[in-house]
């Protein structure tokens, strides 16, 4: 669509009918319900031993070790963490282990989408910063975390400022920023680089300058790049803030959880999937607080681009 | 242009410190214990080679028991977890002591690492080799074909060194990759599970066989214990940086009042073995209190009796872990060490001044009357 066709085009009605709404959420849960037999189907019907072709395994084992029945999992919840006096419930556990991860990647993406967006300003506005620093900021992606989290750790021990002391749980919301500000500083910057020439050259005829520009041309035109670089963000934080949590050894979050009862899990098998069912809810709760943010800059959103 | 370029720093500036103070409010920060009153005590960092549990049961008793502020210390545990390596982390200076197997310490010296082993621990080796009961799998010159695992990450030479003594090399045995638990060895893809008497033979004693409904029990395994091999080796060993224990007088002094604590936190191991797995448990490990117990049982007989007291490096020992590790090649043709390390590896000086004043003070530093406890083990540790 060109620009010309969007301004012409009104905005997209975006409150549905309430009767779509509940049939949005039906779909959702119809596809869990379906995840689920499948599972229990597979766990049924399935080869005892799986399947090995060769060397690979094609097909897991249906073993109780392997793939405890759906109930078990989420009566195991239910249960407290172990017969110790005063153990809380698994899943609160869970819950409480999730939410500090959860603020840990929050705090990580924070930083990753201010530094994002202003690594994207400098290189829009120089053209030569864009080419000195973008092949960079692709590289620094390829950096393996097990080999950057301890050195995070380490030079994050030696900060001492004042009153101000570097905690642990920061090396862990730096390494989430590290893997966060990657989607926003490509998105953004392609999203500030998206307005038509056309529409350029007219701010140019007003004498515009460049942050005026920016504030009524460039970030508008950059939100529908930017939502998805967020969403893509988000994800990123808790994957990076999880595996950071393992790296470092930070106690307390979800990371710390999977470990601990994958230790466990051939006495306990059922325990060791309740930190990966709330590993994977915190991935969705990080993703669908974006979609919030979607709905405050609805104005822009005309359409979103793949990041 | 300059007007633009100030602009736009004081922009960053100020969204930067945004960020800083939203995160800084965001996730709560913890704070280790015994920040009280933290004048006159000496602060001191000691990094553990996993996550808490009855392994290190000795320094969470310290910590709990008040010893360590006793001997004038605030000392901060540090958990490890995947990537952190305890000697690195000494070596780089961001520790002041760090609990790591001497194999994989000897590793990193030849690597450059400046530390030294200042107290052993443990005076035996807690690896075993455990393989079902009806395999034919009864000592290391059985492995010939088999599939052995090892948990890989310098865990494995204690395997590779035994091996070698029989002749064998790592091309005439399948080296599987084990994870954190025995489920791989439980399904049948490994012949010989590597195992720590503390810890994974006993999360197989904890779970339940399908066959019988009922748990396995030590009749269904074999057991090779690798303290019965040349291929043994020291594990879990206190080390220091070696410059500052040659310079820093400080130092000097911190490191005996330290292995003070430390020896009294391995003493009310041995004599209350349940309490001191209650504080690990409450120090963060998430074992169940049956397995908890168990460790730190076992953990105490690799300990006690110690005959020349606890800590005391014996010479003879030490040498035949460099031999094995001398020995040693894994699966891709390394060796561990290619030469033996040199002066200065190890000291008993501050053990012995450790030792010597505690005798003085009345604590029994041999635990020549030590009985273990029997545990019983429930299903998943609980």
């Amino acid at each position: 669509m060109t620009d010309a066709a969007i301004a012409l085009t009104p905005p997209r009605r975006r409150v549905r009918d309430r009767g779509a709404r509940v049939r949005l959420w039906a779909y959702g849960m119809l596809g869990l319900v379906v995840l689920g037999a499948v599972w229990e189907l597979y766990k049924a019907l399935g080869p005892a031993d799986g399947l090995v072709i060769g060397e690979a395994r094609v097909l897991p084992r249906t073993s109780d070790l392997a793939m405890p029945h759906l109930w078990e999992m989420a009566s195991r919840l239910a249960e407290p963490v172990t017969r110790a006096e005063g153990a809380r419930p698994l899943w609160l556990e869970v819950v409480l282990a999730a939410g500090l991860t959860l603020g840990i990647a929050a705090a990580g993406w924070i930083v990753g989408v201010v530094v994002g967006i202003a690594l994207a300003l400098v290189m829009q506005r120089w053209r030569i910063a864009e080419s000195a620093m973008l092949p960079w900021i692709v590289l620094s992606q390829t950096v393996p975390l097990i080999a950057f989290a301890p050195l995070v750790r380490s030079w994050g021990s030696r900060i001492e400022i004042g009153a101000f002391e570097w905690q642990d749980w920061m090396s862990v919301a730096v390494i989430a920023s590290y893997l966060a500000f990657f989607p926003v500083a490509v998105g953004a910057l392609r999203g500030l680089q998206a307005p038509d020439r056309i529409h350029l050259e007219l701010m140019r005829t007003y004498s515009v300058g460049w942050r005026a520009t920016l504030m009524h041309l460039r970030f508008p035109a950059a939100v529908p790049y930017l939502l998805p670089a967020l969403r893509l963000a988000a994800a990123n934080a808790v994957v990076g803030a999880v595996v950071a949590e393992v790296s470092t050894g930070l106690q307390g979050g979800i990371g710390r959880l999977v470990i601990q009862y994958a230790g466990q899990a051939s006495g306990d098998p059922s325990k060791a999937w309740a930190p990966i069912f709330g590993a994977v809810a915190l991935g969705l709760i990080a993703a669908g607080s974006v979609a919030i943010l979607g709905l405050v800059f609805r104005n822009y959103r005309r359409s979103e681009e793949q990041a | 242009m300059t007007h633009r370029i100030r602009r736009l720093a004081t922009i960053s500036a100020i969204g930067l410190t945004a960020a800083l103070a939203l995160s800084a409010c965001s996730a709560p920060a913890e704070t280790p214990d015994g920040s009280s009153g933290g004048e006159e005590l000496t602060p001191v960092k000691l990094q553990l080679q996993w996550l808490p549990q009855g392994q290190f049961a000795g320094y969470f008793a310290a910590q709990e028991q008040g010893y360590f502020e006793e001997a004038g210390l605030d000392v901060e545990i540090i958990p490890s977890g995947g990537d952190i390596v305890p000697q690195d982390a000494l070596a780089n200076g961001d520790v002041d002591y760090a609990i790591a197997w001497v194999p994989k310490v000897l590793g990193s010296i030849e690597a450059g690492a400046n530390v030294t082993n200042i107290a052993q621990i443990f005076q035996r080796s807690g690896t075993l080799q455990v393989a079902w009961a009806d395999s034919g799998i009864e000592s290391v010159a059985d492995f010939e074909g088999k599939k052995i695992g090892s948990w890989g990450f310098g865990n494995e030479w204690e395997i590779f060194a035994a091996m070698a003594e029989e002749g064998l090399d790592s091309s005439t045995v399948e080296i599987i990759t084990q994870d954190f638990n025995m489920n791989a060895f439980l399904s049948g893809d490994i012949d010989a599970a590597q195992a720590m008497t503390y810890n994974e033979y006993a999360q197989v004693l904890e779970t339940v066989n399908p066959d019988t409904g009922e748990l396995y029990t030590a009749d269904d395994l074999n057991v090779i214990s690798y303290e019965d091999t040349v291929g043994a080796m020291l594990q879990d060993a206190i080390w220091a940086d070696t410059e500052r224990l040659e310079s820093d007088e400080e130092y000097q002094e911190t490191t005996v009042a330290f292995l003070k604590a430390v020896i009294k936190g391995w003493v009310y191991a041995a004599e209350n073995p349940e309490d001191a797995a209650q504080i690990t448990i409450d120090a963060g490990s998430g074992w169940g209190p049956s397995h908890e117990l168990w460790m730190v049982n076992e953990t105490n007989k690799l300990i006690w009796p110690a005959p020349d007291g606890i800590g005391y490096i014996d010479e003879g020992a030490f040498d035949d872990t460099v031999a094995a590790a001398l020995s040693a090649v894994n699966e891709s043709g390394a060796s561990l060490i290619t030469e033996e390390p040199g002066e200065g590896v190890w000291t008993n000086e501050y053990i012995e001044q450790a030792l010597a004043e505690l005798d003085e003070e009345g604590v029994d530093v041999f635990g020549e009357g030590f009985e273990p406890i029997e545990v019983e083990l429930m299903e998943g540790g609980n």
